[in-house]
Formats: structure tokens, C-alpha cells, sequence
């Protein structure tokens, strides 16, 4: 059984910001709320590196289990998703999630914030795949249409894959090997600190 | 627990084609058939259709069903990125990765990824405004047209048409670029240009001089075989984020150091190898000090040198001068540093040279280009795969618009202004020499170089007498796609703007034109059409053209660009005579027909063989191109290179493959293969220019030779092979003084190639420029430079008459600004936006990542200063133009360098101009220009502005 990975090869990623965009184009995700973000440390020193952001679709996810009134769901892929006709914006899921991934369209405290919102993996929600309530509340359902998520597939450097966990994992190793350093392996350049 | 159990059907292989190309090694059939079974969902039917095959759920929502997917490429940066549109009903719905383009495998940055905003943005222009007592009022087509065309023709009775600017655009595809400066030919002007003046001015005239063609020498593709990448003034990473891709790939598996030599330390400079931190404006300085080491170890090609090289000598002479010592004391560049780095580019063959405006914006930029160009002769990297100079673009067409030359220097194909070159064309419109002669105002000012787009203003403001060549003041401003704040010296330009009769703004967008200056009236807005509302070809940086088509009809009243010129051309009275031979479908000219009549008169650097028809072709069958090569193994297109990247010799008959790679004498000439172009004489002082023994496969001349002539035919017995066609045609123009260039038949280019010959010579490049005032490039100070220290040895130019306008250095070098400004500024790229951001601004999916204009400063400084993160400030310059702007502290600039993005607009030194936007048309982030800060300085060649090396004083607001 496929399991739906995003991985971000920080090697790779330079902070372009395709991902967010591609994500509002085919979400039609509004100003304010960001299903996926850049995330840069070391910024502007040596050591920078930047990743891209959104929900992890967590195996055993603890937005999952933190949720009072049991809105998110695991596909069979893996994909984590919610129904945000049962939310009550509580942002349990916010405070629970490691990554920063759960989006509320308001400020503000108990209740006011609104219908919980995060990246599906491009995958909808419990409507009717690529029905016109589905698409509304939670944008376009690509997996349905035999797609991958739009971030990973229009990703300027490569860097952000997404797919079957372990055809990321392939790719990723297959990098690993063919750059011989950095995270890699350890090589001259890291015993003698030169390339060549 | 809800459950979903969807039909799903991402198969494996999308991924699989979403990396093709990119990813290290190939897929054997082995892996191929193990990834296949593992399809999403477990759904095994997907596993048995063909790779990239998608399977469609059943079950499609009804909008669904008339989808129409629309090939086109993105409006941006050069790199050529595919872009598919889904349109429903004309509505553009949705943008799908075009994995099947060669240039960006489906990949998008963050502009790329959203371009379909042009067609739902809510802040476009969407009908002709005219500014009436400070209020924009809309008006209609005609009335717009008729006024703007009556003042036109009011004001070249009166002054001449010299008096009017025609300043074009980058943003044109390549059929309205070539109209557009037919059209201001036939206007009667040399006062056109466009964006490539401010852009890469410096690098065509610096390449061009050294070894033919001033073009990316290599692609963005051919990356994947450098063993070493030095950009210098270059950061993809926000620029041209697609190409790190590329520059990836090379990085990780050929293990090929990453050099990045910039003052800033750049998203891209996070991912190198060497990072080389230099002082603004000291780009000669840092290449000699490579140079000094590849030169003192022995480690240049001598043979290259020898076979191909001119006047390496002299260069040598003043390398030695640049040691460890002087290098690091004028670039601040440790001497260990600048070692390794010679060391990493001669163990490390062939590499790749990348540069961009880092190395251009200079008053010295032409000497920056000729010196990485010579870097690269003297490894001899140059005419290989891997190696080249690997010059990125900017715009989207900037590569197009400048072969068409909307330029106030020259004509179509670089053909120039002289008596000929008119002549020339004058053949290809099918006019009469004396028509064109009677539309200007003199034959001598017909053949002389207009204003330059730098310094348009300057026309406007600087006294008649003081100018030459040119009658009157500019009285009539258009900006057809210009953002003027790109352009440094904003407060004069604002002048100028209130000192003209009129002001014509042309864009899908307002830009920062419309609220610039204080004036009441003159101005009118006209709402163009983006290339993605029609379709035509575009050249991308590697000189590849490709074929974009219309992706919806154009919004509300907008029209494309050729529409509007032919509207202006039926209204000042020469469409007769500019559309003689292209098709005008009610008020269009039919894109095709200046395809094809262009592909008539562009000889000289072969853009004569791209017919739409095989362009098209390569759009369709665009999967077939190899991903590194970019040449198509079989299928329709095989052995042709993706979109026959110039030069494309020959008529599209002859079906030249297209030139790859520049100067690779490993392959025949008719299969893209070439050498340096003979431009600039055989023999200079005794000394042979003619390149030694070196020759494409397949030359039978097997030597150097000079450009194809009939002269040169009859001798060499090759005018036999003339058709009599061909014959017939160059009869009806010059007939025996025939040459490669104007000879419209193609059967001398047609000829040379059949025996092997390229058609412009086989000469050596030139290191030594000696028609420049740099004949060596040397190193000189910014004309607001810090190191009073290295005056007068280093200083700048003498003050000049150049492009009708008198040119100030020494004036200015000669004042002491550095105590009262002491820390460098400069300026550059945000990957969210484009140019003065008119358009990316009014993107909120853009300008949601970018909302605060800011200024980039070292804590060092800060502290010294007492300046906070975050906090405003007052960024001031020596010519008096300040911003208000947040500072933010960061490392990336050294201590004494601030940096401000150029991208934003719509304040003015600490007011908003919101208010002066039409309704509705304002973009949805405004901030203060950084060119208001920008100051006086041109490169001595070009007139390129200087943005990247000047003075400011910061404090706290």
C-alpha cells in the first residue's frame, strides 16, 4: 500500500517560493493563509538553508488524536485530511502540531477563528472527489485526478518531492549517492575541507 | 471516523516525470517496471498504462469536461519556462507543469507558478484613461489614439520627430519587437530602445567585439556538463531560480565546484562551494586576479590561445600587474581565496562562466564582460559543451528585443545605422530607400545613434545646444512596457516627466509612470494585452525561440501590442507602407506574416530559418528534444536543437538544425557546429586575426578565412553552386556585391555551410578591443567611490559627448562624496517579484511574500549608526534623492554595503502615492523606489546606467 510523503532536500531548496505560490493558484487559497511556507535558518550567513513547509501527513498524526470533535482523518494513502463542516476551530490542532501546519482564516480566541485550514496533499476532503463543495472548501483534488500535489510537481529546483513514500525515498537516496558529500557521505572535502 | 477511499490513481511515473532529467542517473528498465507496480492507491490498473499516462477518475465534476490545455511560456525571466494553461470555456482555471519542456521540466518559482493571475487579477488596467486635472478619466480607443496621434504629428511639425521617444519593451514577442522598431524606423526616429540598455548593453557590445555574437554562448541545459560554475554578479537563486536547476544537477553529479563571486551573500552564494565576497564595482580587479594565478602557474591553453586567441599578450601585460597583494587591496578578496579559486577553475575543465547585471550595471561594464569573456579564452573553455560565458538574461524576450534591436543604435540583426544597413532593409520592407530617408529629419540624423533609455530624460532636460544630432528637446514620452523604476535617477526623471507635452503609458498595468509626477494632464493609459491573450515567438536566454499560444481572448478592453501599433501607424499616417507585405486582419496584423518577413532580413545572426511553422512543430513535439543536449533523436524534429537556437542559417528550407552551442568546431556547421566570427579584419599590425589550423569538422577551407562574399564565392570556384533562384533574387538587389549578410536568397550562407564553411568567417576571438576606450579592460573606480585611496590610479573616464548627450566621469569622481555618504549602496532581485513589480505587486499571491520595502545593512553599521532591526530609516543619496524605508539586519552585505530591492514603487521619499492610481489599478504592495537613490553614472560604451556601485548616507527616520 502507497504511503503520501513530501520531502524537502534542503541541499536543493533555494527559498524560491514556487511551492507557495503553485499552492495558491491551484487552491485558490486566500491572502493570509498559508497551507505551505519557506522556512530559511541561518539566514544570510554561512550554513543558510531553507525548506519548504506544510502538513506532513504524519503517520499517527497528533492533530488527529487532540481533535474533540474527531474531524481529521487518514486516507489509505496516508494523506491526513479533515471535514471542516464537523470543525468548530477550536486550534487544538494548532498547539499539537509540530510542523505549524493547521491555518485559521480568523484572529482571535475561543472559537472565532474559523474553519481549521491546511494543505490536503492536493487531495480534497470528504465531499465528492472533484465536486464543485469540495473544491470550495478545500481546493482542487489532484491525487483524484491521477496527479501529485502541485508545489512538489512545479518545484523550480527539484527539492520538494511528493509522492509514494517510498519512491521519494528512492529518489532521495539515489541524490544522496550521486553528491558523495554534505549530508551524504564524508569525502575529501569534508577531510580536507577542498574539493578536489 | 470519516474514511476516503477515492478512486485514486496517482501513478508512480508522474513523479518519476516530474524529476526525468534532473535527478541522478537514468531509470533503468528494471526500476521502471518496480516503480510502475507501485501506484497510489493501490489501483493496479494504473500500472499497466504507458509512463506519464494519467488515468481520469470516472467520476469528473462537469467543469471538467471541456477543458482545454493551451501551451505558452511564462512572461518573466529568460530561462523559457513552459507553461500550460487549462481553459474552460475561456476561462483560464488552472496551470498544469509542463513537464515536457526541456528548459524547466514542469519547474516553476514563485512568479512562474502564478502567471495565471494576469488572467483573474482584479488590478489590471481595463480601459484607455486619459489624466484630466489630476483625475484619470476613461475614454475610448479612438478618442485616446486620435489625441495622442494629433499631438504626435502637432509636435513633429514643430520639432521634428526626433522629439518624440519611443521606448519599447522587452515583454514584446519577437514579431511585435521587430514591428515596433520598424515602426519607429518608419516614424522617422533613432530615439527607441528598450530594456536590454539597462540590462545586458554592456555584455552585448563587450562579447560581440570579442568574438561575434554578444549571446549566451552555451544553455542553460548545457550546465549539466560543466565541471566547474563561476557566477560572478549573478543569483539565480532569485533571478533566474529555474537555471539553479540546472547549476545543480552539474554541482551534484559531476562534482563541479560552485564558485559564486558576489558582494552579497546570495540565496544562491548559501549553496556554494566558494563563496568570494567583492567590493561593488571590482569585477576587472577579481578576474585578473584569477587570471594573475592561471597565468604565473602556466595553467592557460596555449594551443587554444595560439589557434584562436588574439592579444592575449597585452592582457597578460596587465594581469601581472594584479598580484595576491593589489587584487586584495582594491577587491578585498583574501589572496588564499583567490588561489584556490584560480585553481579550482584550472583543475576543473571546461567550466562555465555565468554573469548578470552584478557584472553589467557598471561604468566600466563592457570591461567586466570582455574580461570574463577573455577568463574563458585563456582556459580555453570557450566553444565546448560544459564551458562557455553563459550569460542569463533578464526579461523574458530581452534576448528577442535585442536581435530585433528596438535600440537606438541599430537596426534589426545588429546591422547598425549606416547608409547600407538601410539600405538593407529598405529591401526587406519593400520601400524605397528615399521614403525612409524623407521620414526623418535628416539623412545624418537617420544615421547617427538616438537617446539612449538610461538617459531619456536627459533629453528632455538638457539644453538644445548641448545635445548633437538631435533638433529639439524630447517632447512626447511613450512607455510601451517600461517600468521607469528600474531606471536610476528618479527625481530628474520626474522632471522630465512634468517638462513633456505628453506621456503615453501602455501596459497591462499601470506602473509607477502613472503616479510619478505631479502632473494634472498629458498622460494617458492604454491597456495592453499580456502575451498569454496572444501568441507569437519568444527567445529565450540560450537563443532558443519558442512559440507561445494565445491562452484566453485579451480582458476587458485590453489589446496586444501589434494591435495598438497598427492603430497608431493608421493614425500617423505610414500603415500603408509598414504593413506592405504583412496581412492586417481588421486592426491585427497577422503574427505569421512578421514571422516570415522578418525571417527574410535577419542574415546576420540567422534568424532566418525559425518559420512559424517550425517552430510550432518544436512546440508539439517538444518532448522528443534530449534534456542536456536539447536535440530531438528521431521523431519529426530529429536531429534539430530545441526552438533552432540562433544562428538558424539559411532559409527554413535549407532546415538548419540550429547552433547549440556557440564556436564548437566539433561538429560541421550544418549541424549547429561553428567557430569566432570574423568581424573586425584579417591582419592588424602585422599580427594574423584569422584563427590557425582551428575549423568545424568538414570545413574544406581547413583554415581561418574571411566572411562569404560572391567576390569571395567566384574565387573559390563555390558560385557554381548558386541555384538560379537564388541568383534571380540577389540580382534584384546588389547582385555581385552580394554578401552573407545581404544576401536575400540564402544561397551564399546556404553554400559556404555545404562545404563546411560557417558564412561569417573563421577568425580569432580578440582579447585586445581596440575600437573601445578600453582596448585591455581595466579596472576603475565607481564615480562614487569610497577608496579615495586608489585615485588617481584607478580613476575613471575622461567626461564625453556620447549618444547626442554630454557624459559625465571625472566631474564627478573628482568631488569627495564618501565622508558625508560612507556606505556603499546597491541594488538587486527579489525572487516574488519583476522589473519595477508593476505586475508582481498586483499579484497577491506575490505580493503577499514581499509586503515592506527594506534596506539590507550590516549590524556592524547599524550599531555604529544606532539603528534597530525593523526600525524605519532614511536612506539618502549624494544627488539628494532619500527613501523611507525598514531596515533589516543581516550579514548578507558586508560591513559599509547596504542593498535595496528596485522592485518596489508607488512611494515617494515617505508619501504614498496610492491615492494617484487609477481606481482600482493600484498594485497591492507600494514602497519606496531604491532608484531614488539611484545615481548618475553610464558605462562608456553603452550608456548602461550604473545601479550597483554608488554612495548613500543612512539614518534614522
Amino acid at each position: 500500500m502507497a504511503r503520501m510523503k513530501f520531502l524537502c532536500d534542503a541541499e536543493r531548496c533555494i527559498e524560491c517560493n514556487g511551492c507557495v505560490t503553485a499552492c495558491k493558484n491551484e487552491n485558490a487559497v486566500p491572502w493570509g493563509i498559508n497551507r505551505r511556507r519557506v522556512v530559511t535558518i541561518n539566514d544570510g550567513k554561512p550554513g543558510e538553508r531553507s525548506i519548504s513547509v506544510a502538513c506532513m501527513h504524519c503517520s499517527d498524526a497528533p492533530c488527529m488524536a487532540v481533535c474533540p470533535v474527531d474531524c481529521i482523518y487518514e486516507t489509505e494513502e496516508g494523506v491526513v485530511l479533515h471535514s471542516k463542516d464537523l470543525c468548530i476551530g477550536c486550534g487544538y490542532c494548532f498547539y499539537a502540531c509540530p510542523f505549524g501546519a493547521p491555518q485559521f482564516p480568523q484572529a482571535g480566541n475561543y472559537g472565532s477563528r474559523g474553519k481549521m485550514d491546511k494543505c490536503t496533499f492536493c487531495n480534497g476532503g470528504p465531499e465528492e472527489d472533484n465536486s464543485q463543495a469540495e473544491f470550495q472548501k478545500y481546493g482542487r483534488n489532484r491525487l483524484a485526478e491521477g496527479k501529485l500535489p502541485l508545489c512538489a510537481e512545479m518545484c523550480s529546483t527539484k527539492a520538494l518531492l511528493a509522492g509514494d513514500g517510498s519512491e521519494v525515498a528512492d529518489i532521495y537516496r539515489e541524490r544522496v549517492v550521486a553528491r558523495g558529500f554534505g549530508s551524504g557521505a564524508w569525502g575529501w572535502g569534508t577531510a580536507y575541507e577542498r574539493k578536489s | 471516523m470519516l474514511t476516503k477511499t477515492g478512486n485514486l490513481s496517482a501513478n508512480g511515473t508522474r513523479l518519476r516525470k516530474a524529476l526525468s532529467g534532473s535527478i541522478g542517473g537514468a531509470i533503468d528498465r528494471r526500476s521502471f517496471l518496480k516503480r510502475s507496480g507501485l501506484t497510489a492507491g493501490g489501483v493496479a490498473l494504473a500500472s499497466t498504462l504507458p509512463p506519464g499516462a494519467v488515468k481520469q477518475v470516472e467520476a469528473q465534476p462537469a467543469v471538467s469536461q471541456s477543458i482545454k490545455k493551451v501551451t505558452s511560456v511564462c512572461t518573466h525571466c529568460s530561462v523559457g519556462c513552459g507553461v500550460i494553461g487549462e481553459v474552460d470555456n475561456g476561462v483560464w482555471v488552472g496551470q498544469e507543469p509542463d513537464f515536457d519542456n526541456p528548459f524547466n521540466l514542469g519547474s516553476h518559482c514563485a512568479k512562474g507558478a502564478s502567471v495565471r493571475e494576469h488572467a483573474i487579477g482584479e488590478r489590471r488596467l481595463r480601459y484607455p484613461m486619459k489624466l484630466v486635472d489630476g483625475k484619470w478619466k476613461r475614454v475610448k480607443w479612438d478618442t485616446a489614439i486620435n489625441e495622442i496621434g494629433d499631438k504626435m504629428l502637432e509636435i513633429r511639425k514643430s520639432s521634428g520627430p526626433d522629439s518624440v521617444y519611443w521606448l519599447g519593451s522587452a515583454k514584446f514577442s519577437n514579431e511585435q519587437s521587430y514591428l515596433f522598431r520598424k515602426f519607429a524606423a518608419f516614424w522617422g526616429t533613432n530615439n527607441v530602445d528598450h530594456q536590454a540598455r539597462i540590462c545586458h548593453s554592456t555584455t552585448v557590445a563587450g562579447v560581440a567585439n570579442t568574438w561575434g555574437y554578444g549571446a549566451m554562448t552555451n544553455s542553460f541545459n548545457d550546465i549539466h556538463n560543466a565541471r566547474a560554475v563561476l557566477l560572478i554578479g549573478s543569483n539565480p537563486a532569485e533571478a533566474h531560480p529555474v537555471a539553479v536547476q540546472h547549476i545543480l544537477k552539474a554541482k551534484e553529479q559531476n562534482n563541479a565546484p560552485l564558485i559564486v563571486c558576489d558582494p552579497r551573500f546570495t540565496r544562491t552564494a548559501a549553496h556554494a562551494d566558494e563563496y568570494v565576497r567583492l567590493r561593488p564595482g571590482t569585477d576587472v580587479a577579481v578576474i585578473w586576479g584569477i587570471l594573475w594565478h592561471v597565468f604565473e602557474n602556466g595553467w592557460e591553453d596555449k594551443e587554444f590561445i595560439r589557434q584562436r586567441v588574439y592579444g592575449m599578450e597585452d592582457i597578460k601585460a596587465e594581469v601581472k600587474k594584479w598580484t595576491p597583494g593589489e587584487t586584495e587591496r582594491v577587491t578585498g578578496i583574501p589572496g588564499a581565496q583567490m588561489k584556490r579559486v584560480a585553481r579550482l577553475m584550472a583543475n576543473n575543465r571546461p567550466g562555465t562562466v555565468v554573469w548578470c547585471m552584478g557584472g553589467t550595471q557598471h561604468t566600466n561594464g563592457n570591461n567586466n564582460t570582455r574580461a570574463y569573456c577573455i577568463l574563458q579564452l585563456a582556459l580555453g573553455n570557450m566553444g565546448r559543451s560544459g564551458g562557455g560565458t553563459n550569460i542569463f538574461r533578464g526579461h523574458d524576450n530581452v534576448q528577442g528585443a535585442t536581435d530585433f534591436c528596438i535600440l537606438s543604435h541599430s537596426l534589426p540583426g545588429y546591422y547598425g545605422l549606416k547608409t547600407g544597413s538601410w539600405k538593407h532593409w529598405a529591401r526587406v520592407w519593400d520601400v524605397k530607400h528615399s521614403y525612409l530617408k524623407g521620414r526623418f529629419a535628416s539623412q545624418k540624423i537617420m544615421e547617427y545613434k538616438g537617446i539612449p533609455v538610461s538617459r531619456w530624460f536627459d533629453g528632455v532636460l538638457t539644453p538644445k545646444e548641448k545635445m548633437d544630432h538631435q533638433p529639439d528637446n524630447v517632447r512626447a514620452m511613450v512607455f510601451w512596457g517600461h517600468a521607469p523604476n528600474s531606471q536610476t535617477r528618479l527625481p530628474d526623471m520626474k522632471k522630465a516627466m512634468e517638462k513633456l507635452d505628453v506621456m503615453v503609458i501602455i501596459d497591462p498595468y499601470p506602473t509607477m509612470a502613472a503616479v510619478m509626477s505631479d502632473r494634472k494632464d498629458g498622460v494617458y493609459l492604454l491597456p495592453a494585452a499580456t502575451q498569454f491573450e496572444t501568441y507569437g515567438s519568444v527567445t529565450a536566454s540560450n537563443r532558443s525561440l519558442q512559440w507561445r499560444e494565445k491562452i484566453i481572448e485579451p480582458m476587458f478592453e485590453c489589446k496586444p501590442d501589434h494591435t495598438i501599433m497598427s492603430l497608431f501607424a493608421k493614425k500617423l499616417g505610414f500603415s500603408k507602407e509598414l504593413f506592405k507585405h504583412i496581412k492586417v486582419n481588421g486592426e491585427e496584423p497577422l503574427v505569421e506574416d512578421i514571422t516570415r518577413e522578418f525571417n527574410k532580413g535577419m542574415w546576420t545572426i540567422g534568424y532566418t530559418g525559425q518559420s512559424p511553422e517550425r517552430l510550432r512543430k518544436h512546440m508539439k513535439n517538444r518532448h522528443t528534444f534530449d534534456r542536456t543536449t536539447l536535440k530531438a533523436d528521431g521523431g519529426p524534429c530529429d536531429g534539430e536543437y530545441f526552438g533552432l537556437p540562433w544562428p538558424c542559417w539559411g532559409t527554413a528550407e535549407f532546415g538548419h538544425p540550429g547552433t547549440p552551442i556557440l564556436y564548437d568546431p566539433s561538429k560541421p556547421v550544418a549541424e549547429g557546429g561553428l567557430n569566432f566570427r570574423a568581424r573586425f579584419g584579417i591582419e592588424r599590425k602585422g599580427v594574423n586575426l584569422l584563427a590557425e589550423g582551428s575549423y568545424p569538422v568538414g570545413n574544406e577551407l581547413k583554415d581561418g578565412h574571411p566572411e562569404f562574399s560572391m567576390a569571395m564565392l567566384k574565387k573559390l570556384g563555390w558560385d557554381k553552386d548558386l541555384t538560379a533562384a537564388e541568383k534571380a533574387i540577389m540580382a534584384k538587389g546588389v547582385g555581385d556585391k552580394s554578401n552573407w549578410k545581404t544576401d536575400l536568397s540564402g544561397g551564399i550562407q546556404r553554400v559556404a555551410i555545404k562545404h563546411g564553411s560557417a558564412p561569417f568567417g573563421n577568425a580569432k576571438a580578440r582579447a585586445v578591443v581596440w575600437t573601445f576606450p578600453d582596448p585591455v579592460p581595466l579596472h576603475r573606480e565607481p564615480l562614487y567611490t569610497p577608496r579615495r585611496d586608489l585615485l588617481p590610479k584607478y580613476q575613471t573616464f575622461k567626461d564625453r559627448q556620447a549618444y547626442r548627450l554630454p557624459t559625465l566621469y571625472k566631474s564627478i569622481q573628482d568631488k569627495d562624496f564618501s565622508k558625508k555618504f560612507p556606505i556603499i549602496l546597491t541594488m538587486g532581485r527579489l525572487v516574488e517579484y519583476e522589473g519595477g513589480g508593476g505586475e508582481s505587486r498586483s499579484n497577491p499571491w506575490l505580493a503577499e511574500l514581499q509586503q515592506e520595502m527594506f534596506c539590507e545593512l550590516n549590524p556592524r553599521d547599524a550599531n555604529n549608526l544606532g539603528i534597530r532591526d525593523g526600525q524605519d530609516i532614511w536612506v539618502k543619496s549624494p544627488e539628494g534623492g532619500k527613501v523611507l524605508v525598514k531596515a533589516m539586519l543581516t550579514r548578507r552585505v558586508a560591513p559599509g554595503v547596504a542593498f535595496m530591492p528596485f522592485h518596489f514603487g508607488g512611494h515617494w521619499e515617505g508619501k504614498s502615492q496610492r491615492h494617484k492610481y487609477p481606481q482600482g489599478a493600484d498594485p497591492y504592495v507600494l514602497g519606496e523606489a531604491s532608484n531614488v537613490c539611484g545615481t548618475y553614472g553610464y558605462d562608456v560604451v553603452t550608456q548602461m546606467q550604473e545601479t550597483k556601485a554608488t554612495l548613500c548616507r543612512i539614518e534614522s527616520a
